[in-house]
């Protein structure tokens, strides 16, 4: 019962967890509005205008630019864009300007900003670069920010602001406030209140006004905010105490909140480190608590799942996206046949003998790791993570969680409740449930034992290889994959207590949480080490782990 | 075929194997050692230095072997981080040696050593002081494996930590060490190690002369060992201890103090192993955390299986023939040396429990049915 409660209540904290983190920020989109094409009488000065771009001197330039911008519209961006990644070039002989892209084979392709119209083959010679430094790259980018708050959707306009708060010149601030006019999403609307506050707090003289800006800078956690009052506090110079007081005052709340962020974050960092190891780790509590077998092949079976997807995504280049729904059970059944193989061929005839079992598992460790590296090299290989799961949810400008590891955390939990269903709820778990707990008297009353045990180590070596295909998308995928595992995933079972994923699961999370909390403060190595020492210290006092067997199962 | 047959039972007493053994080994360390020095370098009689090095070498892993046997074969507590001990009575004679470099370092500093000086430190660590010692280096080589040793066979045997997780912890530990000893902050050398010694006791590590010296001091000391290791098996405590390998709860109700015979026996062990990497080091001329790789202690256990455990000259034999089987491997095809070992773990669990020596006593029994005293035949269970 009391270990139900608590797989309840984790299950209940983990998912508000997640929705908390959801939740927090979802942004409507607009569609945004089609952009109108550039008349006639414009495009001719515009056209002028580029051809005043290449000749302008590099001081120049961003008048140039000026005129640009106040004539077009969304449609230039491509071209500024191009002029900051340095892709710009115009023909010496027709001053033609043009975005030029580095084909394969190192043939160039140019495309006319203006017209669309594409020039393939462009000779070298022909061309030359329109030449940026850092002044005119920033210049772009203001420039590219206060179109995107013109005309921009939802999202580009809360960056454009964003980017703005960096800079806040002028210039920018006449534009915000024409935009604050038009502009009527909430958040775009808040985030240009925002750096109008800023403005105010930076450059203002009246120090009442600021006091009353201040109130709307309190608690914002956008870098700029917290140096812009950092310099109000540590600038002597500005002498109203009240000014001062307030600023700092509410620097205090916005490190608070970075404070409590920064904790969030080194939790979920724990708990991304706690799914890798429940998933590495859960395989091994099956098999070693059923059978009593320390498997240490197991990491080779993680391996195994990880190459597994190496070569699903070499079979299908063109649907990476979905590769992994291949793996997945591709990997399941890879590592597990070889498990059941292992089984059949070896751990069965040391039955009752569980130190050289362990010792036998070790040898085919090393061949398959060995086989591993004749077959596809010892380097590691490249596995491509699909579109969906990378990039990451921005929750604010201070905490951000990538896709990856969130997938990663939910599909671990995942693996798990299926697994517990399995060995609740079907047959072959009650099997399996009858002989981890007396493996005589389930023989007795009529369970094939022997079949039981390939199974459950099919299961585990399977498991295993659904592991792989997940650390796939966080690591290397090399011949020492596993070997990096082995030794984690014991001291979690251990720790948790053998025979019973609950164990697994709490010392996973509990270990991997660990571990990112004492990081900061020893560092990663020396986190490894304390955890180790913990574990060891730990068994010391409780041999069976943490939610040890009880009753007659427990010897 | 009678007097064959009557060596052959007498081989089988404890004392004469102890004797063959120990004969056996002084003979040839003593034909290799003369073959060296005596011989010149043409003459077909001539052992190569680099042999002498190479045999050297594979003593200090026959007695890393004889530790892992005590304890594994002897009593059952299945150490897969005896490399832990070895590395570090390495590190003692590393560090020592390091010390004797003086200034004839890259950076020339009288004071530091080289990694020192390139990680920008002013003094020496306190744990480095007194090390230019040799007795101090020594102790402090043998001292600390042991109190590891002591510290964790006393936390683990108390709590009744045994099988599997015994061995797990103890491959933890060497894991923990390794990670530990790779950050350059240790102060042990980082990742490197320490390497580049000059001289032992002013003795050039280089010259012919100390080298076969080394390698006769290891055959010395590895024949002590031995020794040592028959006499404590012979005595009332190494009964206890197979008995308690036996039936560790039977040998508690009889009122023997299982866990302290345990500590005691595990101390040794690691000590043992502490006294083959302190003599490991200057003949191969490096130490670096890979040694504490938990591949290399479970390397030692298979020669121990391989020879056989539960008898001393088998963890010695497994040793030599394993480790000169992976020189010879390794030169021939490197990438099938795993493949090969991994092979062997399988194979000598599987078909082989008992070792060489199980087969050889197999074979004995079959030329010798009439024998029935069977003196030094150990039933070998896990």
């Amino acid at each position: 019962m009391r270990q139900e409660q608590i797989l309840q209540w984790l299950l209940a904290v983990i998912l508000s967890l997640l929705a908390f983190l959801v939740s927090i920020n979802v942004y409507a989109d607009e569609v945004a509005e089609t952009p109108s094409a550039p008349s006639a009488v414009q495009k001719t000065s515009l056209e002028a205008l580029l051809t005043e771009l290449t000749k302008v001197s590099l001081s120049k330039a961003p008048e140039v630019l000026d005129k640009i911008e106040d004539i077009s519209g969304k449609e230039i961006l491509p071209l500024f864009d191009a002029m900051l990644g340095g892709d710009l070039y115009y023909q010496l002989d027709s001053q033609r300007v043009l975005i030029v892209t580095k084909m394969a084979k190192g043939s160039l392709r140019g495309s006319d900003p203006l017209s669309g119209e594409w020039l393939d083959s462009l000779d070298k010679k022909t061309i030359k670069k329109i030449r940026v430094n850092n002044s005119l790259r920033s210049h772009l980018r203001e420039a590219m920010a206060r179109i995107n708050l013109k005309t921009g959707t939802v999202e580009e306009r809360r960056t454009a602001v964003l980017s703005m708060l960096d800079d806040l010149s002028p210039h920018n601030i006449v534009l915000l406030k024409d935009a604050r006019q038009s502009e009527k999403n909430a958040d775009v609307l808040k985030m240009i209140e925002l750096a109008l506050a800023m403005d105010v707090v930076g450059h203002s003289a009246n120090s009442a006004e600021r006091l009353l800006a201040m109130e709307t800078l309190s608690g914002r956690l956008e870098p700029p905010v917290r140096n812009l009052l950092k310099g109000v506090v540590d600038n002597d110079a500005e002498g109203d105490r009240k000014v001062r007081a307030t600023a700092a005052k509410a620097l205090g709340t916005i490190n608070e909140k970075r404070e409590f962020y920064g904790f969030v974050e080194q939790l979920f960092f724990g708990l991304s480190l706690g799914s890798v190891l429940l998933l590495a780790a859960i395989g091994l509590a099956i098999t070693f608590g059923v059978m009593g077998v320390i498997n240490m092949a197991h990491g080779e079976m993680i391996m195994l799942g990880a190459y597994t997807t190496y070569v699903v995504q070499l079979l299908m280049p063109n649907l990476i996206d979905y590769s992994l729904w291949v793996a997945i059970p591709a990997a399941f059944l890879v590592s597990g046949a070889v498990g059941v193989l292992i089984e059949r061929t070896v751990i069965r005839h040391l039955h009752g003998r569980p130190l050289e079992s362990l010792l036998a598992t070790f040898g085919i460790s090393l061949i398959l790791q060995q086989a591993v590296r004749t077959i596809f090299s010892p380097l590691n290989r490249q596995v491509s993570t699909p579109e969906w799961m990378s990039g990451s949810l921005e929750i604010n400008p201070v905490f951000s969680i990538t896709y990856n590891r969130l997938y990663i955390l939910l599909f671990a939990l995942l693996v798990f409740f299926v697994l517990q269903l399995i060995l609740k709820k079907t047959s072959l778990g009650l099997n399996v449930r009858a002989v981890s707990q007396n493996r005589d008297m389930a023989k007795c009353m009529g369970i094939r034992t022997e079949w039981v045990d390939a199974m459950t180590f099919g299961l585990g070596s399977g498991i295993a290889g659904v592991a792989g295909v997940a650390l796939s998308q966080l690591t290397n995928v090399g011949p020492n994959l596993g070997q990096s595992y082995i030794i984690d995933s014991f001291m979690v079972v251990v720790f948790g207590g053998v025979g019973n994923l609950l164990g697994t699961l709490v010392g996973g999370f509990t270990l991997g949480i660990a571990n990112k909390f004492l990081e900061p403060v020893t560092g990663a190595v020396l986190a490894n080490v304390v955890v180790l020492v913990f574990i060891i210290l730990f068994i010391q006092k409780r041999p069976k782990g943490l939610f040890p067997q009880k009753g007659r199962a427990a010897e | 075929m009678n007097s064959l047959s009557e060596a052959l039972g007498k081989w089988r007493l404890p004392a004469n194997t102890t004797m063959v053994f120990v004969v056996v080994l002084f003979t040839v360390t003593l034909l290799a050692a003369f073959a060296n020095q005596i011989f010149s370098p043409e003459s077909v009689f001539h052992v190569s230095t680099y042999t002498i090095t190479l045999l050297g070498k594979y003593l200090c892993y026959a007695m890393l072997a004889l530790a892992v046997d005590v304890v594994w074969g002897y009593c059952g507590i299945l150490s897969l981080g005896h490399g832990a001990f070895f590395a570090l009575g390495g590190y003692g004679m590393g560090m020592y040696l390091m010390r004797q470099i003086g200034d004839r370092g890259v950076y020339g500093n009288p004071e530091l050593p080289d990694f020192m000086v390139f990680l920008n430190w002013q003094e020496l660590p306190w744990y480095w002081l007194g090390i230019d010692h040799f007795w101090f280096a020594m102790l402090m080589a043998l001292l600390v494996p042991g109190l590891l040793a002591f510290l964790f066979g006393w936390l683990a045997f108390r709590s009744r930590v045994t099988g599997v997780y015994l061995s797990i912890m103890t491959q933890a530990l060497t894991y923990a060490l390794m990670l530990a000893f790779f950050r350059n902050e240790m102060g042990f050398g980082g990742n490197n190690g320490l390497t580049d010694f000059k001289d032992l006791l002013g003795f050039d590590l280089q010259a012919d002369s100390t080298r076969v010296a080394l390698f006769v001091i290891t055959a010395i000391l590895l024949a002590i060992a031995y020794l040592l290791s028959r006499f404590i098996m012979d005595s009332r405590m190494g009964r206890v201890v197979v008995a308690i390998r036996d039936a560790e709860s039977r040998a508690r109700f009889l009122g023997y103090r299982t866990e302290m015979y345990k500590v005691w026996l595990f101390v040794y062990s690691a000590v043992l192993a502490a006294v083959a990497g302190a003599l490991y080091v200057p003949q191969v001329g490096i130490i670096n955390p890979g040694e504490f790789s938990p591949l290399n202690s479970i390397e030692v256990v298979v020669w121990v299986a391989v020879g056989g455990r539960g008898t001393l000259y088998g963890a010695v034999v497994g040793a030599l023939l394993v480790n000169y089987t992976k020189t010879r491997f390794t030169a021939i095809i490197p990438e099938g040396w795993l493949f090969g070992l991994g092979a062997l773990f399988v194979w000598v669990t599987l078909f082989l429990p008992k070792g060489l020596a199980g087969l050889l006593d197999r074979w004995q029994q079959k030329k010798m049915a009439t024998d029935t005293d069977d003196g030094d035949k150990v039933e070998v269970r896990t």
